[in-house]
């Protein structure tokens, strides 16, 4: 019924830009806030090569799998790759859009963005309260000739469920045991810390941290660089140090092959490569098989092939990293194929 | 009908067609007005049932140990609801206990004490202040509050009442400012207002013939206020308490931002926990159709649950104080 008034409503839409000339068409999407600034750019662009406009609402990765699933918006979008079953029992295919990373960032005195650098363990222990000061020997051990002071370490966390923290738990629950039996990963999860504080969004994970001396939080790469955060440099899985930057991100990407995973479900954190950032994400658009609008759905298939033929400069000048070609070759021949939209 | 036109002391045909056509209008005005009121009636034991029927596969599951839990671990699937419950009494009593007094010295001063002059600009600024929404308090909270709070004022209280054995734990831990205690002293400066505008008016009605005679007798301000006007308002006072709770228990956006959100109980009124309140604000955007968003629903019939008793208590006293009012007067 409610798409139905919703259809009412686009209809009628359409009937008044009819009139003034252009058949234009509104899709619609819903989901993680992390691909709304991208989304938002290309939809400017291709607003005006089109006329075809985009209405994305950014409520959440949960939120926008629950709207697609309620067949409220034309797309979805998640930080957190649904599963390939669940997928199929929906009738619905995914694929990446868009990739970027989540870095630690730390407020000690005296530490300035990039200086510290941290392992896998360090950092799970950090997150799991059992390395509790600054000064602890193994941080030193990684970090000769930094000054560290002493201080007791408060770990800032998402509140809100998040594809933030699907990403960075699943990077720690991949290189640490005891985070994967303890913890494990998912959006939100049940934080061992006792020192833990934990704030809405990424906006209130970046006030607690600026805030809170000796703190440490996770943010996505744009936001600790917009706000001239302390990120820190982390030691991949080849035990090479490296910086969060669009290269580090790209480079882990690129050590991706998505087509081998059903339904492209993969994370690409702890990814091989000398050069590649840890932990990495991608955001993955959701999109039903046999779409009840199949005008929308063309149009959607056709806003995110621009977005990766045209799209890739727009991305990179917001710390975005556009697929790689082989990539978005294989969303072409592999995912879209299997949308019936005629 | 004594003046109508009619000798024989029967009412004209038309004056009967009027009153029936009033009688009409009053049956259908009554029918109405009751349709409405009843509207009310029925959207509340919608809300209560729809609580219910949504919080059933939790409550099913879990039992009413739920309700006395301390693990929730949203991976495992494994809900109580004890964490958010704990945080939402303990920081609305740290705010009651920071609110009662403070409202009370202002209600004394604006009734007994306060020059004609300061009288209306005080109670309006004290009007304004429930006006102001909380989002505003919380972004005050956080961003303003919180820093000099942890900077100043937790160290100052750790170093001396952090050292009293005993309730010294309560005083324990890092002084990041957020917290518990954060979130009570900013929910008291939100239920302020509502306390002290209570009292002023119940303060009000005492009349000035029994202060007088106090007076005359010699009594001080203080025996006054003490002996003469808090029994006499005491119903008064306490209905007003407990509508100040009753927003305090509920408070969502200013508690979301400075009580740390963490899942755990903790000793310390330092440290960071969470109220239902803000669980829900927090959790409901995220969370999938299944144990967990079940038992958001069973915190949220939780909250209704506490709301509704402490609202319940205030209507009861409020009645009650009217009543006695109306004997004496």
């Amino acid at each position: 019924m409610k798409l139905s008034f919703k259809q009412a409503l686009v209809a009628g839409a359409l009937a008044l830009s009819v009139s003034t000339g252009a058949m234009a068409v509104e899709m619609t999407g819903a989901g993680s806030s992390f691909i709304y600034p991208v989304l938002s750019k290309w939809a400017e662009a291709y607003k005006a090569k089109t006329g075809n406009s985009l209405n994305y609402q950014s409520i959440g990765s949960g939120g926008g799998i629950k709207q697609i699933k309620a067949k409220t918006v034309d797309f979805g979008a998640t930080d957190a790759p649904m599963s390939f079953d669940e997928l199929q029992s929906a009738g619905m295919v995914q694929f990446p859009a868009i990739i970027g990373g989540v870095v630690p960032v730390v407020n000690i005195d005296g530490i300035k963005p990039g200086q510290l650098k941290l392992s896998s363990d360090v950092l799970s222990d950090i997150f799991q309260g059992t390395l509790t000061n600054w000064n602890d020997k193994r941080i030193a051990l990684l970090n000769p000739g930094v000054q560290i002071p002493a201080g007791d370490i408060t770990v800032v966390t998402r509140a809100d469920g998040s594809g933030t923290t699907a990403i960075f738990t699943n990077y720690l629950s991949k290189v640490n045991k005891s985070w994967k039996d303890n913890v494990g990963f998912g959006s939100a999860v049940k934080w061992p810390a006792a020192s833990t504080v934990s704030g809405k969004g990424n906006e209130g994970v970046a006030a607690n941290v600026s805030r809170i001396k000796n703190s440490i939080g996770y943010v996505e790469f744009a936001y600790a660089k917009k706000n001239n955060m302390s990120y820190t440099q982390m030691k991949n899985a080849d035990d090479k140090f490296v910086m969060p930057t669009a290269a580090s991100f790209a480079s882990a990407s690129a050590g991706t092959d998505w087509s081998k995973f059903p339904g492209m479900e993969t994370f690409i954190t702890n990814a091989p490569g000398a050069a590649s950032w840890p932990i990495t994400g991608a955001t993955f658009i959701v999109i039903y098989k046999k779409p009840e609008n199949k005008a929308n759905a063309a149009e959607v298939i056709k806003f995110f092939d621009f977005g990766f033929k045209d799209g890739g400069k727009m991305a990179s000048e917001l710390d975005y990293v556009p697929m790689p070609e082989a990539t978005t070759n294989f969303i072409r021949k592999s995912v879209w194929s299997q949308v019936d939209v005629k | 009908m004594q003046s109508t036109s009619s000798t024989l002391g029967l009412p004209s045909a038309k004056a009967v067609q009027v009153a029936r056509r009033q009688r009409i209008q009053d049956f259908l005005f009554h029918a109405i007005t009751q349709f409405f009121s009843m509207l009310v009636l029925f959207v509340l034991a919608g809300i209560i049932g729809s609580l219910l029927i949504n919080a059933w596969p939790a409550l099913k599951t879990f039992g009413p140990g739920f309700f006395l839990d301390d693990e929730w671990d949203i991976v495992n699937d494994q809900f109580g609801g004890l964490i958010s419950i704990y945080g939402t009494l303990v920081s609305s009593i740290i705010a009651l206990a920071i609110a009662v007094p403070l409202s009370f010295g202002i209600a004394v001063f604006l009734t007994e004490m306060c020059p004609d002059f300061l009288k209306r600009p005080l109670g309006t600024a004290v009007e304004l202040l429930a006006a102001v929404p909380s989002i505003i308090y919380g972004m005050f909270g956080l961003f303003v509050f919180a820093p000099i709070f942890g900077d100043y004022v937790q160290p100052v209280l750790q170093a001396t009442l952090g050292k009293i054995p005993l309730i010294g734990i309560l005083f324990s831990g890092p002084t990041n400012g957020i917290g518990m205690l954060c979130a009570g002293l900013i929910l008291a400066m939100m239920i302020l207002p509502f306390i002290a505008s209570v009292m002023r008016d119940v303060f009000e009605i005492v009349p000035p013939v029994l202060k007088e005679s106090a007076y005359g007798i010699g009594c001080t301000r203080w025996e006054v206020v003490t002996r003469i006007v808090l029994p006499y308002t005491q119903a008064g006072v306490v209905g007003g308490v407990m509508l100040g709770l009753g927003r305090a228990l509920g408070e969502t956006m200013a508690v979301t931002f400075v009580i740390g959100n963490a899942s755990r109980i903790s000793p310390s009124l330092f440290a960071p926990g969470s109220s239902i309140a803000s669980t829900l604000a927090n959790q409901f955007g995220e969370a999938d159709a299944g144990l967990h968003f079940s038992s958001l629903f069973a915190l949220g019939l939780a909250l209704f649950f506490i709301t509704f008793v402490v609202l319940a208590l205030a209507k009861w006293m409020l009645l009650r104080m009217e009543q006695a009012k109306g004997v004496k007067s």
